[in-house]
């Protein structure tokens, strides 16, 4: 049978291997083995770190804690069986979370919105967006010490326990609050932003050509869509205004029982401790040196940080298929 | 016999359109050429190759070897079987296309020729695949990947430089680090090749992610040929991209089959007539007919077959 | 004019509207605007709190001389008369005391960090990955407090009794006690702090990483570690570099609790001692505000505190500015593909 070939012929058989084939070293290196190697020796002991830890404070809760002491105040004692509980610092941290919170939302929220759905001039969104960071990156110790400053001033007199010759003491929980807020507002301004950014264009498009104008939108419809990511970074701040120190031993005064003073407005510009510097406070490091109270304190702020945790966790888990 | 060009279409027509059915009607009932029907200078090696001689695109003898095969190959997620018990061989020289409907198993057959459909944990294969008379088990999955090249539906030019993409593989795979001086051949060599050098000669640095589409699927051609692979798997190479891109895209695949093996899964029964010489159809998991793409798009054997190609080109 | 009328009039049926939107922007604009002033404030009042003991010094401040406890303690016990002010102070060990304690943490915890990072995203068996994730994140919001009772009750005590040698606290003890409290406690617990949190960064970027870049360098016959290191790595150097960020920020203010482990002494730890370096204490910066916050109305006290602030503010806003920058010069390449 003879084929006719229209085209070119075949050319010549090819041979295996005729392009040289540059010598194959795949597999691992020692570089590669070391790295691996290393990579697992990290991920072991951080294992091994995290267990210790959670292990370790959860045994020494268990051990020290007793129910009374949440409902005991603290007592002054060299003596740890007299030294009372910690519900005043308990409550301090909770009243402390509480004004951080109620200040931080509203206003990181706010801030968000207008990054996110104005930010105009841009100019100035791109300074607000810095300023935001670099309030996230100052040292809390460094807001204690301002915060200081700032309610230190005459006029801020209101705001704390004021003596008889006019000098303003400048330490009280509407202080130390509002510095803690300003520890929790770059977390609720980042995940309401993340919420906001995640929300698609067509939802406000489509609000926009019902003929609602930017404000209504907002309210209507982009602030219920960003409701979970707003409480996500609310719990978070609540997170960091619960585990701050420095603040509360700078901005809250050096007692350990809640101490109001006179007026409607009475506990606000008191002084008290929170749980954070109940266990400073009670650590060798303090004047109290009772660590079997600081441990069982440690083990109810471990308590308080799990459960917001959790929260975060579970708002996420729950909001999760929003826009597809 | 006698071959006759159909539709072979000169300049004219917008440079647009994609390239026309260069297919060949062989108007012969064999169309396999059988080995010695080569009428060229004799050569000495004869016979002690594998070499064979078959009818490649466009009915032109072309030289083919095999390079892989499959025997009895079935892969599973879980309870669902995506592959059953399929055995094909993959030969340089030609185009093998794999088509079918969606989730037909072709493109986890095509995962599994590289051991990549190892990435999905749940993923367990049965049954063997030889690349050169060896089975890819008793490889080292990275120097079967390094010789089982992979394109993607997307084109995932990494976050580097273009000189840096096409250089990656040879960078990453061993332990000496080769000299840009050295690489600066191969990549360009690879380039060429995929036809993107002369898009891309004056930018060698430029971010690969700043490229079009066609051009970073070239690009990532060039990725795979820079590690020089017997077998190249292209996994719907051309669905991310526009027709002009595609008609690139195909002349580039089809001019690299005298070099590489090239598996291409397509969904696009009009691209495969285009660029392969092989054609497998697959359904549900099963190989349902392979062969010559004359055969599959002309005449299949089986129903199955007939109805989805007959879908195809109406 | 026609023409005018004619877009004049809708215009008018929605002006009221149109007005409380731009009041509304006005008011969200005036409430974004309040935290640059309220930056300028804290930046300005500490600055002009710091300036005395800036000035007295001049650029000594930064130098070594003398022990710069005993000078705390002379400007804390100045004589109450302005004009008698004590502000000899020379910082120098405090700001070691900084810079070491924060440089060899988060150079430590960045290794760190990265290796635990691939190691859960990459190589951690399933049902390991499903409980240290959490736990992770967990560590990331424990108060540092609790890490400082651990170091004081546990570490410390533990470093004091196993590791250091009668003989070596003898050698030193003309200079300095060693009782465990040192900077290899500090650094270590900080470590440990500050660990979690640029792991939980981490694991998210990598999280993020396209699963097609992965697959296109194992397509290429590159080893997981090698796929992890040249695509995985360098995709999400910016998340490492804000985890950076945000852990030196932390380590850099953390006060309570290096002041319960550190020692809070203010001695300037020599690395020429060898081993007992490791074993001398230090206080930097921070903890020495927090410890010395009952004085602060002491005026020439306060100030040198409020230099003391302001030193850390100055590095903190250096420290954003850095990261955005590295961040910026590493998008080159990434082109919004992430």
């Amino acid at each position: 049978m003879n084929i006719e070939v229209r085209t070119a012929a075949p050319g010549p058989r090819p041979k295996p291997g005729r392009r040289a084939r540059p010598e194959h070293h795949t597999g691992w290196s020692i570089g590669d083995r070391v790295g691996l190697a290393a990579a697992w020796a990290a991920g072991i002991s951080l294992c091994v770190v995290a267990a210790v830890i959670v292990l370790f404070m959860a045994w020494k809760g268990l051990q020290f804690l007793h129910l009374d002491m949440l409902t005991s105040s603290p007592e002054a004692s060299m003596d740890q069986s007299k030294s009372g509980g910690f519900l005043d610092p308990l409550v301090g941290t909770l009243l402390l979370t509480v004004i951080g919170i109620a200040i931080a939302v509203p206003v990181g929220v706010g801030i968000a919105v207008w990054l996110t759905e104005y930010g105009k001039p841009a100019g100035l969104a791109r300074l607000v967006e810095s300023g935001v960071e670099v309030v996230a990156g100052t040292p809390s110790i460094v807001l204690a010490i301002f915060g200081l400053l700032v309610f230190q001033q005459g006029f801020m007199g209101i705001f704390s326990f004021t003596a008889a010759g006019g000098a303003v003491f400048g330490r009280s929980f509407i202080a130390a609050g509002s510095m803690m807020a300003l520890i929790a507002l770059p977390l609720v301004i980042g995940s309401t932003r993340e919420a906001l950014n995640s929300i698609p264009r067509h939802v406000r498009e489509a609000s926009y050509a019902l003929g609602k104008d930017r404000a209504s939108t907002i309210r209507r419809v982009l602030l219920p869509s960003a409701r979970s990511g707003i409480a996500t970074g609310a719990t978070l701040g609540m997170g960091r205004i619960c585990g701050d120190t420095a603040i509360v031993v700078v901005l809250l005064g050096a007692s350990m029982q809640t101490t109001p003073e006179s007026g409607p407005l009475g506990l606000l510009r008191g002084t008290g401790s929170t749980l954070t510097s109940y266990v400073y406070n009670n650590s060798p490091a303090g004047e109290g040196n009772a660590p079997d109270k600081a441990y069982a304190a440690a083990f109810v702020l471990l308590m308080i940080v799990l459960l917001l945790n959790f929260v975060v966790g579970l708002i996420g888990k729950r909001n999760k298929p929003q826009w597809n | 016999m006698e071959l006759k060009e159909e539709g072979a279409r000169t300049g004219d027509g917008p440079a647009a359109e994609v390239p026309p059915l260069r297919r060949i009607v062989v108007e012969s009932e064999t169309v396999p050429i059988r080995v010695g029907d080569y009428a060229g200078p004799p050569d000495p090696e004869y016979g002690k190759e594998p070499w064979q001689l078959a009818a490649g695109l466009d009915g032109e003898p072309t030289w083919i070897e095999e390079r892989m095969r499959t025997e009895g190959l079935s892969i599973a997620y879980g309870d669902k079987r995506a592959v059953k018990d399929v055995s094909i061989e993959v030969n340089s020289g030609e185009v093998l296309a794999l088509i079918g409907p969606s989730g037909c198993g072709k493109t986890t057959l095509l995962r599994s020729l590289n051991r990549l459909v190892e990435l999905t944990p749940a993923a367990k294969r049965t049954g063997r695949i030889i690349l050169d008379d060896q089975d890819v088990d008793s490889f080292d999955v990275t120097h079967l990947r390094s010789r089982v090249g992979m394109l993607f539906q997307q084109p995932n030019p990494f976050p580097m430089s273009i000189f840096d993409n096409v250089a990656y593989g040879l960078r990453e795979r061993g332990s000496k680090k080769p000299r840009r001086r050295q690489l600066e051949p191969i990549v360009v060599d690879a380039l060429e090749r995929a036809g993107l050098w002369d898009e891309v000669s004056s930018n060698l640095n430029h971010p690969a992610l700043a490229l079009s589409g066609g051009q970073q699927q070239r690009l990532c051609i060039a990725r795979s040929l820079a590690v020089s692979p017997e077998v190249l798997l292209l996994d719907e190479p051309c669905s991310a991209l526009d027709p002009i891109s595609t008609g690139i895209i195909e002349e580039t695949i089809v001019e690299l089959r005298s070099e590489v093996a090239i598996v291409i899964v397509t969904h696009n029964l009009q691209q495969a007539a285009r660029i392969a010489d092989r054609v497998a159809f697959m359904y549900l998991g099963d190989m349902v007919e392979s062969g010559p793409a004359g055969q599959v798009f002309g005449a299949p054997r089986e129903a199955r077959t007939q109805e989805y190609v007959g879908g195809g080109f109406g | 004019m026609e023409a005018a009328t004619l877009t004049e009039a809708p215009a008018r049926a929605t002006l009221g509207r149109d007005r409380t939107d731009r009041r509304v922007e006005l008011l969200l604009g005036a409430l974004a605007s309040t935290i640059l002033l309220l930056i300028a404030g804290m930046i300005l009042f500490v600055l002009i709190k710091a300036l005395p003991s800036f000035t007295h010094n001049g650029l000594a401040w930064f130098g070594a001389g003398g022990s710069v406890d005993d000078q705390l303690m002379n400007i804390f016990n100045s004589p109450a008369d302005p004009a008698d002010y004590v502000y000899k102070l020379r910082a120098w060990p405090l700001l070691y005391a900084t810079a070491l304690i924060t440089g060899v943490a988060v150079f430590v915890s960045v290794v760190f960090s990265v290796l635990s990072g691939i190691f859960i995203v990459e190589f951690a068996p399933d049902r390991l990955r499903r409980v240290i994730e959490p736990v992770v994140k967990l560590l990331a919001a424990v108060p540092s407090v609790i890490y400082g009772l651990i170091g004081i009750l546990v570490v410390v005590p533990w470093v004091a009794d196993h590791l250091i040698s009668e003989d070596r606290k003898a050698s030193v003890a003309y200079v300095i006690q060693l009782d465990g409290t040192s900077i290899l406690v500090g650094i270590f617990i900080l470590t440990i702090m500050i660990c979690p949190i640029m792991i939980a960064i981490i694991v998210d970027a990598l999280r993020s990483v396209p699963e097609k870049w992965v697959e296109g360098a194992a397509a290429l016959g590159v080893n997981r570690w090698r796929a992890m290191r040249t695509v995985s790595l360098r995709a999400i150097r910016p998340a490492i570099v804000a985890a950076l960020v945000l852990a030196t920020a932390r380590a850099l203010g953390e006060a309570i609790m290096l002041s319960m482990v550190a020692g809070s002494v203010g001695f300037a730890p020599n690395p020429l001692d060898g081993i007992t370096f490791l074993f001398e204490p230090a206080r930097p910066l921070a903890s020495t505000i927090v410890d010395n916050s009952e004085g602060l109305s002491v005026v020439p006290f306060g100030q040198t505190m409020y230099a003391f602030a302001a030193i850390l503010l100055i590095s903190s806003a250096f420290l954003s500015f850095a990261g955005w920058a590295a961040r910026k010069s590493f998008s080159r390449y990434t082109l919004g593909a992430r």
